[in-house]
């Protein structure tokens, strides 16, 4: 009996996870697709990996979205960091207040956040291209990093930065070299919390786009008006390099632990 | 150690021109008559006032508001079993079980929708379910992590002491389990209702072009009519109406949390 539920409830968790999982694999299939259709497996072809990767919009597609992410979470990561430790110095009413207002873009929803940098954008007439987006990816993901290092900032014995002080050390100094490494597993988190916001973002980045420059969301959702298998071998791409990435992630470490043991 | 606290100074700036400026500018864009700029300031209540002359706003908001649910439920239904029973796996497997819902998570969300296209393209389905299924699909995984995290962090004593104390699984779930893991599934539903309110290209994508919700209204509003005023109008009606629905639902918590 206990085996019984055992087994249904494990292979309820794997119906959800194939849930998860035939979308992409359909994808993923199709990229390899003869035909241009989406329904019928016509034969094997390379064809939209060649397409795609002979296509300048696709490719420079992606060089936004990645120079995007990379550079918001780099400033947001510093900023946000920054900015967390002198709010954890700042009065209590002052920290209270600028987290309130801090909290306001992730509260809102996406929509009302990025329409909020259009009309900002157009009011002070800039035009609207790679900067705009950059600004706008950089204020959304600035909250994150404050939220992911806060609780670490709380944690943190005062005393310790008093007394690199009281050892000589200039204020320079203790922040570098006694605040920060103990808040590095806090601004680790929230550098990949931003970098996953901004890597992932459709939204604010449509409604901050001019007409010149396609992130890779913005492309998609231009061109899936028609059936456009480009996007299939895209797709693909994308899942080869996360998977490969989490899995190294996730596993290496793991390998590491065991072999620390073995070695016990 | 106090002039540390200057450090935070230059994003007091930022939040000023980032969140509290964009924020006056819906609303001042709201409250103006379309074609002036904010500058001469031509105030007007027609933007509200159209909501209820409008024949299509009151039935897509209220459209909207029920994809959002029965999605919300959805997400709840499927995704509480699920977090349950990988919560009681070993801690091994548990990690392996929150690395593959994560893993989709982190391929662009436009694109997951993009690949149940096909998929759906198979079924003669309405509109609405096919809209509901990509909803489920994108929302899904907060569901089961929010839950997952508040029901690994339960006191493990607790459910042991239940036992103890003559109560059977079932009576030990609903008196003890339940009600511990409550704030993640609030968490949850906050993170599930709200983009499904307010998503624009799962309906565009999945739906066809016809199918329409509040946020495709907005972006029609913003970039193809060009209406600002009354785009934002009705984005302003869109934020209150969820942080009505997020100041119920916390409510309701507090009300099942007393009672126990």
């Amino acid at each position: 009996m206990e085996k019984l539920k055992n087994f249904l409830g494990k292979s309820y968790v794997w119906l959800v996870m194939l849930f998860f999982y035939v979308p992409i694999i359909y994808v993923c299939v199709f990229s390899f697709n003869e035909s241009k259709s989406l329904t019928r497996f016509t034969g094997f072809s390379l064809q939209w990996y060649q397409k795609m990767f002979e296509s300048r919009t696709i490719m420079e597609a992606i060089y936004y979205t990645v120079a995007i992410a990379v550079i918001a979470t780099i400033v947001s990561t510093v900023v946000g960091t920054i900015t967390a430790i002198g709010l954890s110095k700042s009065r209590k009413i002052v920290r209270d207040v600028v987290l309130q207002i801090n909290d306001l873009p992730m509260m809102n929803p996406d929509i009302v956040t990025a329409i909020g940098f259009m009309l900002l954008f157009t009011s002070l007439h800039i035009e609207k291209g790679f900067m705009t987006i950059l600004l706008a990816h950089i204020a959304f993901c600035i909250p994150y990093v404050i939220l992911s290092v806060m609780p670490r900032l709380r944690q943190l014995d005062d005393n310790l930065a008093e007394a690199a002080l009281d050892l000589g050390c200039t204020p320079v100094q203790a922040l570098t070299k006694v605040i920060i490494p103990q808040l590095k597993t806090g601004i680790v988190s929230g550098a990949l919390i931003a970098f996953t916001m901004s890597f992932d973002d459709f939204v604010i980045s449509f409604f901050t786009s001019g007409s010149g420059i396609n992130t890779i969301a913005i492309y998609v959702y231009s061109s899936i008006k028609r059936i456009n298998p480009t996007i299939n071998a895209l797709s693909t791409i994308i899942v080869l390099i996360v998977t490969v990435v989490l899995i190294v992630v996730n596993v290496v470490p793991m390998i590491k632990d065991k072999k620390l043991k073995e070695g016990k | 150690m106090k002039s540390f606290s200057k450090m935070a100074w230059p994003y007091m700036l930022w939040l000023g021109a980032f969140v509290v400026i964009p924020m006056f500018l819906i609303l001042m864009y709201s409250i103006t008559r379309q074609g002036n700029s904010v500058i001469t300031l031509n105030f007007t209540i027609e933007n509200f006032a159209k909501f209820f002359s409008d024949s299509i706003f009151p039935i897509v908001l209220w459209r909207s508001l029920k994809i959002a649910l029965i999605t919300t439920v959805l997400c709840i239904l499927i995704g509480y079993p699920c977090a349950y029973i990988i919560a009681n796996m070993s801690e091994r497997a548990q990690a392996f079980a929150i690395l593959l819902i994560t893993l989709p998570m982190w391929i662009n969300m436009l694109i997951r929708t993009y690949a149940w296209k096909g998929i759906l393209s198979y079924f003669d389905m309405d509109a609405s379910i096919k809209v509901i299924i990509g909803m489920v699909y994108n929302f899904l995984p907060f569901m089961i992590l929010q839950i997952h995290t508040s029901l690994s962090k339960l006191d493990r004593n607790l459910i042991t002491a239940a036992e103890d104390l003559g109560a059977d699984k079932f009576e030990t779930f609903k008196r003890v389990i339940l009600p511990l893991s409550i704030p993640g599934v609030i968490s949850g539903i906050t993170l599930v209702f709200l983009p499904a309110v307010s998503s624009f290209f799962i309906p565009k994508l999945l739906g066809g072009g016809e199918y329409v919700l509040i946020g495709n209204l907005i972006e029609n509003y913003f970039i193809s009519v060009g209406n600002w005023n009354y785009g934002s109008a009705i984005s302003l009606i869109m934020a209150l109406v969820i942080i009505l629905s997020m100041f119920v639902t916390k409510k309701l918590d507090k009300k099942v949390g007393s009672e126990d």
